[in-house]
């Protein structure tokens, strides 16, 4: 009989003392799997998310907050760059480097998805997820020339009900504000989900996005110096990073209501433009939240590496790669945060460990008799102490394999809310090579905890331990 | 000779430090196969001498052949082996693991010797005894009379040169009592192995051609 079999007969003996031990070690091994299976995910959706873009340009700022509002459609939008600027990195001197470069605008929202200002490009152009193209669930990519278009993506449509044919009008800010409501877009397509932030935003033409304010001459006081005075240059009197910016870039609208209204974070609202004009506006009139770039495969790599520096510095804005910003925030904040949340996990793995070696040792005094029957059977001393060893490997095992099983179920449960809130979908069933670990970490601390259980089983002395009643 | 004990002296240390002498034996000697009875008052060193014979204690001092090896030479390891190879043992209480079936307190008794546990051989012994239709049952589940009967089929396990049994029908009926001498009896003069049996009861002392009173091998008087 294997020296397995008799220490799993010694656990069932005992059954309920090593249930509940196992499973407090479940409960460990579970927040451990959970921390690290979210974690895993997060990092893996920012870094697939970043993938598609080789740079983002906008105006100087946070680079991180641009990635995330750019890419994420997360966090404070930031402030704008002027269309002369756009201009330039697409038709000036960089224009061999670029292969594609959408121009991106934000500011609205409708039922809390951003409703993002675009070209026709994005979806023709782009690419998701390392050479996928964008596919219509329904309908199709919105008109270069038809301003009042939309395109839809897979989870807001599912959210908020819209579908093909719809008409929406986006509000102004973020979710939280209620700002005035725009002139209707309509759907015209919704996006094949694609397991990307996109899902989460709505599309519509740059030119009708430019158009918004242009319709609603009543609108009050908050908006824009700009809308009256439409050319007078102004530097920005609420964000000093646009004071670096051309002096003869129109100025942004909203900046300063939207900074001085609530709390930080989602809550900025910078309009990418808020002008009076009908049709064909002026592109000095115009402003770019940021530019999605794909670069040019072609270009030798020391210029891919200079291009950052050199379009920032010659363009007075800044170019960042997302993937370095992502890997850098990811690092960073997420990273400290996953640690202390892991280190809180592995202590409780180590208290549910105590538990067994609590219990084991509790149980050595009603055992001396079997130790002795066991031993008289001509078992070693050593023979003993590997079983009572065994033990404890068994129920931290044991634990950690229903932990394993309670922390997938239970990122299945939170990744319903994880997608909502992120957009970042969880599969429950994606095992982390991290969790690896958790065998020989686990085998680890049970021997480490049974250790001194099994010297007192090693110590039981056969002969007096046999005469004593069972 | 199978057992030669030679001036085999057990004393134990009281707490207050004082020498309590149990036994002090100059021969006894048992053949292969033989069977002995061994009766004595109690306290007076019965259990002590059979554990001595196991090498489940030391003696004090002295030599304890079996089969020609003095196990007071080997360390404990080798003892331990070599009691798992060559001694059964069957107890007054049995001794059952309660958590195991009958079929696995026998598979025990053959897990430490050199030879890999012979399922075979254990429901083998266990039809021997009458235990055929009970090899799944765990210890509570069964009699006490059948209880014994897994001991001594746990006992034969490992095809043991000597078993020792300690007032084996002290906890059983009356009625039983004759079933088990019988079955140890016959058992182990099929498997040609030796038997050192304690009792307290005369009826079952006077079945043995062989009754050793251990006063008179025992050179400590009066024990205690
Ligand atoms: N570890 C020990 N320390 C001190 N004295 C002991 C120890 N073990 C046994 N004794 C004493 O040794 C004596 C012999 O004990 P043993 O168990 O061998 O007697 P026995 O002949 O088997 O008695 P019984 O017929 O009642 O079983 C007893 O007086 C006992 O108290
Ligand atoms: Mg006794």
């Amino acid at each position: 009989m294997s020296l397995w079999k008799i220490a799993w007969r010694s656990i069932q003996q005992r059954a309920l003392a090593s249930a509940l031990t196992a499973f407090s070690m479940a409960l460990g091994v579970a927040l451990v799997v959970a921390v690290i299976v979210i974690h895993g995910v997060i990092d893996q959706s920012f870094r697939r998310g970043a993938q598609g873009y080789d740079l983002i340009v906008g105006a100087k700022g946070s680079p991180l907050e641009l990635v995330l509002a750019a890419v994420y459609h997360l966090g404070r939008v930031p402030a704008n760059m002027s269309y002369d600027a756009y201009d330039e990195l697409v038709n000036g001197q960089f224009a061999a480097d670029i292969e594609v470069a959408i121009p991106i605008c934000l500011g609205d929202n409708f039922k809390g998805f951003r409703v993002i200002g675009t070209t026709p490009d994005m979806f023709a152009r782009l690419e998701y997820l390392g050479g996928r193209k964008y596919e219509f669930a329904e309908g199709r990519n919105f008109d270069d020339v038809a301003p009042r278009e939309a395109v839809i993506g897979a989870t807001a449509a599912r959210k908020t009900g819209l579908k093909v044919g719809d008409t929406f009008r986006p509000v102004h800010g973020s979710a939280a504000t209620r700002g005035e409501e725009h002139e209707p877009f309509e759907i015209v397509g919704v996006l094949a989900p694609t397991g990307t932030p996109n899902d989460r935003a709505i599309f519509v033409n740059i030119e009708g996005f430019y158009q918004m304010h242009t319709k609603s001459p009543e609108e009050p006081d908050r908006a824009l110096p700009a809308m009256k005075a439409e050319t007078k240059p102004k530097s920005q009197a609420a964000d000093p990073q646009s004071k670096e910016q051309d002096e003869n870039v129109p100025e942004k609208g909203e900046s300063a209501a939207g900074k001085s209204e609530d709390e930080p974070g989602e809550k900025q609202e910078s309009h990418a433009e808020h002008k009076h004009h009908h049709e064909g506006i002026p592109d000095e009139h115009k402003e770019i939240t940021a530019v999605l770039v794909v670069l040019n495969p072609k270009i030798p790599p020391p210029r891919q590496i200079a291009l950052p520096k050199l379009i920032s510095k010659q363009l007075d804005v800044q170019a960042v790669a997302p993937a370095e910003q992502i890997d850098n925030m990811l690092r960073g904040i997420v990273g400290n945060v996953q640690l202390v949340l892991l280190i809180l996990a592995v202590m409780i793995v180590v208290v549910a460990g105590i538990g067994i070696m609590v219990s084991i040792y509790n149980s050595m005094s009603d055992r001396r008799h079997e130790i002795a029957i066991i031993r008289a059977l001509g078992a070693r001393r050593t023979t003993i102490m590997v079983v009572v060893l065994l033990e404890s490997i068994l129920l931290a095992l044991g634990g950690g394999a229903a932990g394993l099983v309670l922390g997938h179920g239970l990122t299945g449960v939170l990744s319903p809310i994880i997608a909502d809130q992120t957009g970042v979908s969880v599969n429950p069933f994606q095992f982390q090579l991290s969790e690896l670990i958790l065998i020989p970490g686990l085998i680890v601390l049970a021997t480490a905890v049974g250790y001194l259980p099994a010297v007192v089983a090693y110590r039981t002395d056969v002969a007096q331990s046999l005469i004593a009643s069972p | 000779m199978l057992l030669q004990l030679r001036e085999v002296k057990k004393s134990f240390f009281q707490p207050d430090g004082s020498e309590l002498p149990i036994l002090d034996i100059p021969e006894f000697d048992v053949d292969a196969g033989d069977q002995v009875v061994l009766v004595g008052r109690s306290g007076c060193g019965k259990t002590t001498l059979l554990h001595i014979i196991a090498g489940i204690s030391r003696p004090t001092s002295g030599r304890v052949k079996i089969d020609g090896w003095d196990i007071a030479l080997m360390d404990e390891s080798e003892v331990d082996q070599f009691r798992a190879e060559r001694i059964g043992y069957v107890y007054q209480t049995f001794n059952l693991l309660p958590s195991f079936t009958a079929l696995e307190n026998v598979l025990l008794g053959m897990t430490f010797g050199r030879e890999r546990p012979d399922r075979e051989r254990a429901k083998a012994l266990l039809k021997r005894v009458g235990l055929e239709h009970r090899l799944t049952h765990k210890p509570p589940m069964l009699s006490v009379g059948e209880q014994q009967r897994v001991a001594v089929a746990r006992a034969l396990a490992n095809r043991p040169q000597l078993i020792l049994a300690d007032e084996p029908t002290a906890n059983v009926d009356v009625g039983n009592q004759q079933q088990i001498i019988d079955l140890l009896r016959e058992t182990c003069r099929e498997e040609n192995v030796a038997l050192i049996l304690v009792t307290h009861a005369p009826e079952v002392a006077e079945q043995f051609d062989r009754v050793e009173y251990l006063e008179k091998i025992n050179l400590v008087r009066g024990g205690r």
